[in-house]
């Protein structure tokens, strides 16, 4: 594991959320967990011509996943459903500007993958293997 | 019981661990995640080693001098462990897999034959998962119940509730010797009276206790008690289920087969006599194996002296631990009331983040709900990190453990 995982940037998402909370209206809201530390997510979302207007998140645990999934709030305002389908693992990493290494990858999934739910949700599509397996 | 030995060298004993040379990080292995696995002496590496390169074969059946010598090492090892617990019998030894296949053997085998509806098991909130979901499973499936025994504040057994939930209906109880999150040391023997005046059968999981201090099963009058081989030194894949004649001749077979049938015939069949009546199928001949001779290396250390010095190690990482800022640990603050397992929470650092700081270290310590979410629950945490000791750590592992944890806080405060 790099030694600089708790980057500055990281923790300051950790102790500082962007876009947590709640949404007074959403269109769809998901939610989920991570079996294996217990670590929570939940997305709620505002969609408007198939973007993503609005967007906020709820949790609890792990730096790595609270930080990680505050990060892609952000991105993902005014993404297309789509294009936030097709994210995946390299742009979680980017946005972390680390890799946590494979005891921790899934913490920084968790957010990705309760994000996806909530549009496949929306979508009234049924949720892929490759979501699924995120974390 | 062999006089034991009475000093202690940990220096020397940490020669007889290859992994403990290890680095990791580019800095020296510090291994603090005993509760979940020990490390290997290269006695038990070379004895399996010697089983697979010299006398590998089928036990039991075998005429053959192959056969023989594997037979004989298999059972010599059964002998080694009954001696160690002080069990009465070789033959009230039974190799398991591990300590949660040697719990679900009584569950589904003594427990499916009297257990009924409206009858109450009794286990308490510090157990881990493996004596508390086996006994749900038979009380769903028995129109029974599960009681749990609360704890006080300092992670001790609140003996009004032994009292108050032990009573008639009860037909077992089960408790952990030691915890594996709050190192607490339970009275056993106390616990035991208690069922046997209510005719409830008394189960102990061991597994926390039986690599770390003396544990007689007769003293602790139990009738059933479980333990893994991987965390007293031994190979994962072997364990024990220790139980009392008169009760395992009286139940009936867990898994059923090969190796366990006296007689089969179309119309049926029978079983052999202890231990073998539940040991089906060709079992884990090398663990066995490798498992007496952790029990030798055990012996020839003294478990007194191991006893003794993760106790002082406990003191000394307790006192510190006390000292680091925001620091909070669960059980016992009284080293003598518990054994080298330490559950702790650091300020409001998730014990994932704390775990991940500690590698960077080459620290390895446990970090989650410990296999005792009902514990967790209780005492309101989602989660705890755990450092647990073993007759070859260091107070000056500990001192790099407390500095660790200092960083940590640190890396958090900013």
């Amino acid at each position: 594991m790099s030694s600089d995982i708790y980057k500055d940037i990281i923790l300051d998402y950790y102790r500082h959320p962007r876009n947590s909370g709640n949404l007074p209206d959403p269109d769809v809201r998901a939610k989920d967990s991570n079996p294996l530390c217990g670590d929570i997510i939940e997305m709620q979302l505002k969609i408007k011509d198939g973007k993503v207007d609005d967007i906020r998140f709820n949790g609890k645990g792990c730096a790595i996943s609270q930080a990680s999934a505050s990060m892609l709030t952000e991105v993902v305002k005014g993404k297309t459903l789509n294009e936030v389908k097709e994210m995946g693992k390299p742009d979680v990493l980017e946005l972390l500007g680390i890799d946590p290494g494979p005891t921790r990858i899934k913490c920084a999934l968790l957010g990705l993958k309760v994000l996806k739910l909530a549009v496949y949700l929306h979508l009234g599509q049924a949720v892929t293997e490759e979501v699924k397996q995120l974390v | 019981m062999v006089e034991e030995a009475t000093t202690v060298n940990v220096a020397r004993i940490r020669e007889d661990f290859p992994v403990l040379k290890r680095q990791v990080n580019d800095k020296p292995l510090i291994y603090f995640d005993n509760a979940a696995t020990s490390q290997k002496p290269n006695a038990v590496i070379d004895a399996i080693y010697r089983y697979y390169r010299e006398y590998n074969a089928n036990i039991h059946r075998g005429i053959h001098k192959l056969a023989e010598e594997a037979t004989l090492a298999h059972e010599e090892a059964r002998e080694k462990v009954a001696k160690f617990i002080n069990a009465q019998r070789a033959s009230e030894i039974v190799f398991t897999r591990n300590a949660t296949e040697a719990l679900n053997l009584v569950a589904h085998s003594w427990g499916k034959a009297n257990v009924g509806k409206g009858d109450k098991i009794v286990v308490s909130i510090m157990e881990h998962h493996s004596n508390i979901v086996p006994w749900q499973l038979l009380a769903e499936e028995k129109g029974a119940r599960v009681e749990f025994v609360k704890i006080d504040k300092n992670g001790e057994l609140r003996q009004d509730e032994v009292q108050e939930l032990i009573d008639e209906r009860t037909r077992m109880v089960g408790l952990t010797h030691a915890s594996n999150v709050l190192g607490t040391i339970n009275p056993v023997r106390d616990i035991a009276r208690t069922a046997h005046r209510f005719h409830a059968v008394f189960v102990v999981d061991a597994a926390q206790s039986v690599p770390h201090m003396a544990v007689d099963v007769r003293d602790m009058e139990c009738d059933f008690a479980a333990f893994s081989g991987h965390k007293m030194m031994g190979p994962t894949g072997i364990g024990v289920l220790y139980g009392k004649t008169e009760l395992l001749e009286s139940m009936p077979p867990f898994l059923s087969g090969g190796e366990m049938i006296r007689e089969v015939h179309m119309a049926g069949a029978s079983w052999k006599d202890l231990p073998y009546k539940f040991e089906a199928g060709t079992p884990n001949i090398s663990g066995a194996i490798g498992l007496g001779a952790a029990v030798d290396y055990l012996r020839a250390v003294g478990m007194k002296n191991v006893y003794d010095h993760e106790n002082q190690l406990t003191r000394y990482a307790l006192d510190k631990m006390k000292q680091v800022e925001g620091l909070e640990i669960y059980g016992p603050l009284n080293a003598d009331r518990r054994v080298g397992v330490i559950s702790f929470n650091l300020g409001d650092i998730h014990p994932h983040d704390l775990a991940s700081i500690l590698d960077e270290d080459g620290i390895a310590i446990r970090s989650g709900h410990q296999c005792a979410q009902p514990l967790m629950e209780f005492l309101q945490v989602p989660a705890t990190s755990r450092a647990s000791f073993y007759i070859y750590n260091t107070k000056e592992e500990v001192d790099v453990f407390i500095e660790a944890l200092e960083k940590a806080r640190k890396i958090f405060a900013r």
